[in-house]
């Protein structure tokens, strides 16, 4: 069970420490929450470096809102503004959005951090932003009566306008905040005191307004980290060593480099963060230059401890680390499965295996780093501002508070931003010239220096008495441990056998919900692909392949007691016990995609099948209720085509429908991409895709139909930009066992495979 | 020092004959619509109309330009409102958005010469541009929403000529 959401929420974010702030300005108003004096300044930059607000109102009406989250194309900065909008009253096209520096009154409500992944961001700030809207239109509304002379109870507020009916007098926002009178200041208890609206008088939540951020994307003019430019700015291009990591640099040979127009410098990088091992950074006048240079210096390494790990060798560890009785330490233990194994009628085994994976967003990494008096600047679009700002002040050896982060548009994430590896050659090279530079990654660099979704390797094995049922299911997973590289204590999660915390972002999605009354998890770290293969957190991170062992091992047990793999399912969602709730939730998901897609409705022809997988990713305690059908046709050649996914998913309450719909239409192509068209492999110690010809992302040409059917049934808003990704993959393979009978246990799934599999 | 003939006007750059296109219009022109993905013309990210075809920058040298007229995001409709911009934002195609300047100007070449494409031309035109949100299916609505308008103006700018 994961508990870092309350065990990572420092004291500095408890409420009842902060005041809420609303008064005018000159500039407008302003509300947010103040940090503790002394408290902020000690955490990370000081805050006089921005203004310190969840949003201002200008005296033109315009509502900016600042959002804290980093928007990698889920929108989460309009989604902010949309539920600040609703409690406050404001018009739409009033709205603005901003990106939050790294000062820390911007941290996560709940999380106590600047951090943006795991599909919480929604879910974490409803309250707090739709609190922050209620206040303010309270300040305004008590301000707008001051000044018209009228009972703040007689009010009315739509649309940036206070209007009193009965007098027919009215003003606008703006008004007010010219006038100067919304003054009203807001107590911790006062703030947890407001009645927000109740799903009926909802005008905003549940509407699929415009984007806000979506016309800048159409007219080049949304800025990303890549676009950033600074007055007197280097470029700085990497050589990065043909080991993923643990090489050093013996020597560099510039003379190459220095007939080289506009060249500057070759920096050899000493990070002391850890980060990086090996890279090299040409400057240069322009970018054109620096990958000149970069392509003549001559580097001598020393390959270091890796150099000869290879994709096989990490596996065949893993095979080996899974077989010691003593090995990782227990997510899960309920009842004794190994006692249960020795009383069943019948026990399954299998092995499951996913590859590694790069997450190659369309923006190559990058970082501008300039130093400014005291202040490091640090122009990037990253997910974990508080992190990434600690290590680019490492990279400097200056204190985290003396760094500004400034965000921008993420060319995408997908977790790939959460690390903070380009701080540290921008950071490096800037110092080293006294000028801004901005580092970009090649393409080459992207992919070779990835925090790659590590390879994994799970040995499922599964108990059934004499009535096909059930009843014991031993899960070891066996990965690198992509959160545990953090180095934040609060983000593990103690193990239930208390031999220390494990990185519960390599189990998640195995604690699921169905009822097994003997059933153990295990984690298992793979100290050599931790080390020689850096992971980090792929979009849907740990529920990507650990329900790729789950949702396929249940279908091979249905199958093997002749039952219907989805009627199988509904019979373990029975919510007994810790499952009540969740399961049920499941369980209609599974049934709304089943209706769908015509699931068992209509004879296929031969050659295709359905398969089913549901899945309660993210996270047991974030769960978004997530179920597909996939509609596969296999030719005898084991090609396999997936002519249809349809996906129902139970997200509670959606605040934007249409982005729910985008978010989980691409989350589910992403499940497929990752299923069947990407693979990294290990050779020599360096990952052998360079670009996207070796490694290959869904294309336009290869997308099949994809219904998505969204539940929202009033309960909490649950997060929706990962879920889908991990469902895809097992029901594509149940599909293709469906079609076929072959039963395949790797991911990437292979025309190769699947013949081999329907051979066997 | 050469010139370029880009969205209308006429700027002399300084750069060597084999720098790509790409970096002369971001970093020089500081025009940064047009992005840099892939350096290898896998993901045309970088599309640009040359002469009215979509090419990718990062393969065009500096050289290859000579006289021609290079159009980028920035120069598509001078207000952004080309029938493909609006329908972008009628289907709110963009995610992360990164990829989005290159596909439109991918999308514009294949309407500049077909107003009626089918989904299959569409895919065949488009299936060089990577979207790694997986925004493909809005991209295919826009194009044929885009093209409707196109065709839709068009029809009613013929009524209105005189005979």
């Amino acid at each position: 069970m994961n508990r870092h959401i309350k065990t990572i929420t420092p004291e500095t974010t408890d409420l009842s420490r902060r005041s809420f702030l609303v008064g005018t300005a000159a500039t407008g108003l302003v509300l947010g929450y103040a940090g503790v004096p002394g408290i902020g300044e000690a955490l990370a930059a000081p805050s006089s470096f921005e203004p310190s607000v969840w949003y201002a109102i200008a005296p033109d009406g315009l509502v900016t809102v600042t959002c804290g989250k980093a928007d990698m194309g889920q929108h989460i900065a309009s989604t902010m503004a949309q539920i600040v909008c609703e409690e406050l009253g404001a018009k739409w096209s009033d709205m603005r959005v901003a990106l939050a520096s790294n000062d820390p009154k911007f941290n996560d409500p709940v999380l106590g951090a600047q951090i943006t992944g795991g599909s919480w961001s929604t879910m974490m700030n409803f309250d707090a932003m739709s609190r922050a809207g209620a206040a303010g239109r309270m300040a305004l509304t008590e301000g707008a009566a001051a000044a018209m002379g009228v009972p703040a109870s007689e009010l009315v507020v739509r649309d940036s306008v206070i209007a009193h009916p009965k007098s027919k007098k009215q003003m606008s926002f703006a008004d007010v905040v010219k006038s100067g009178k919304a003054t009203k200041t807001f107590t911790p208890d006062e703030l947890k005191a407001i009645k927000l609206k109740t799903p009926d008088q909802y005008t905003m939540i549940g509407v699929s307004v415009p984007q806000l951020d979506i016309p800048s994307k159409t007219n080049g003019t949304a800025k990303y980290g890549i676009d950033v430019m600074l007055p007197g700015m280097a470029y700085g291009a990497v050589v990065t060593p043909p080991v993923r990591f643990g090489a050093t640099v013996k020597s560099v040979d510039d003379t190459g480099a220095k007939k080289v127009p506009g060249f500057i410098k070759a920096v050899t990088l000493d990070d002391k963060t850890g980060t990086t091992s090996g890279w090299v950074v040409a400057v240069a006048s322009t970018y054109a230059n620096a990958k000149k240079a970069a392509a003549v210096l001559k580097i001598a390494y020393d390959g270091g401890p890796n150099a000869k790990v290879s994709s096989e060798s990490l596996l065949d560890e893993a095979k080996r680390l899974q077989k010691l009785d003593d090995s990782g330490q227990f997510f899960v233990k309920d009842g004794d499965p190994v006692a249960a194994f020795g009383s069943a009628a019948k026990v399954l085994e299998a092995e499951y295996t996913t590859s590694i994976n790069i997450h190659a967003p369309m923006e190559p990494m990058n970082a501008t780093a300039e130093f400014k008096g005291d202040i490091l600047h640090i122009y990037s679009g990253n997910q974990f501002a508080t992190r990434s700002g600690a290590i680019a002040a490492g990279a400097a050896g200056i204190d985290p508070k003396f760094v500004v982060m400034h965000q921008m548009w993420l060319g995408g994430g997908f977790g790939r931003r959460l690390d903070a590896d380009m701080m540290v050659p921008a950071v490096q090279a800037a110092k080293a010239i006294g000028k801004p530079v901005k580092v970009i990654y090649t393409r080459e660099n992207d992919m070779t220096m990835d925090f790659s979704r590590p390879l994994t390797y799970q040995k499922v094995k599964a108990g059934v008495d004499v009535d096909g049922k059930l009843v014991a299911l031993s899960h070891d997973v066996v990965s690198a441990w992509p959160t545990a590289r953090w180095g934040i204590p609060d983000f593990l999660t103690p193990s239930v056998d208390k031999k220390g915390p494990l990185d519960s972002f390599t189990v998640n999605g195995a604690d699921f919900f169905y009822t097994v009354p003997n059933h153990y998890v295990r984690a298992i770290k793979n100290e050599l692909a931790h080390n020689a293969t850096p992971s980090g957190q792929l979009r849907s991170v740990a529920p990507g392949w650990t329900f790729w062992a789950v949702e396929s091992m249940i279908d091979e047990i249905a199958a093997a007691t002749g039952k219907d793999p989805a009627q199988f399912r509904i019979a373990l969602l029975d919510g007994k016990g810790k499952n009540d709730g969740g399961a049920q939730r499941l369980r209609n998901t599974l049934l709304a995609a089943m209706g769908l897609s015509g699931y068992g409705t209509k004879q296929l022809p031969k050659g295709e099948g359905m398969g089913v997988a549901c899945v309660s990713s993210q996270e047991r305690a974030t769960a978004s209720w997530t179920a597909c059908v996939a509609h596969v046709a296999v030719a005898p050649s084991g090609e396999v085509t997936v002519k249809k996914l349809t996906v129902a998913t139970d997200v509670g309450t959606q605040v934007h429908p249409d982005n729910i719909r985008a978010q989980v239409e691409g989350a589910a192509l992403w499940g497929l991409s990752l299923a069947m068209y990407e693979k990294a492999t290990l050779k020599d110690g360096g990952i052998e895709q360079t670009n996207f010809d070796s490694y290959t992302p869904l294309r336009m040409s290869q997308m099949p139909e994809v219904a998505v059917a969204v539940i929202a049934n009033g309960e909490k808003a649950t997060g929706v930009g990962e879920p889908a990704v991990t469902v895809v993959a097992p029901a594509i393979g149940n599909a293709i066992f469906n079609a076929s009978g072959a039963r395949i246990r790797a991911l990437p799934i292979t025309a190769e495979a699947v013949k081999g599999a329907m051979k066997a | 020092m050469p010139t370029l003939t880009i969205n209308g006007r006429s700027l002399s750059v300084d750069a060597a004959n084999d720098t790509p296109l790409l970096w002369v219009i971001r970093e020089q022109l500081q025009m940064t619509g047009t992005k840099f993905g892939c350096g290898a013309g896998l993901c045309g990210a970088c599309t640009v109309h040359v002469n009215g075809e979509a090419v990718r920058s990062c393969q065009t040298m500096l050289s290859d330009v000579a006289g021609k007229k290079i159009t980028t995001i920035e120069g598509l409709a001078p207000k952004g409102d080309h029938p493909l911009q609006k329908a972008w934002i009628a289907e709110q195609v963009p995610q992360c958005g990164y990829c989005q300047s290159g596909q439109i100007m991918q999308a514009a070449s294949l309407l500049a010469k077909n107003a009626n494409p089918t989904k299959e031309e569409v895919v065949a035109h488009m299936d060089g541009n990577l979207c790694r949100c997986m925004t493909y299916s809005r991209i295919q609505k826009a194009i044929m929403r885009a093209a409707t308008e196109m065709r839709t103006a068009s029809a009613a700018g013929n009524e209105r000529r005189p005979t």
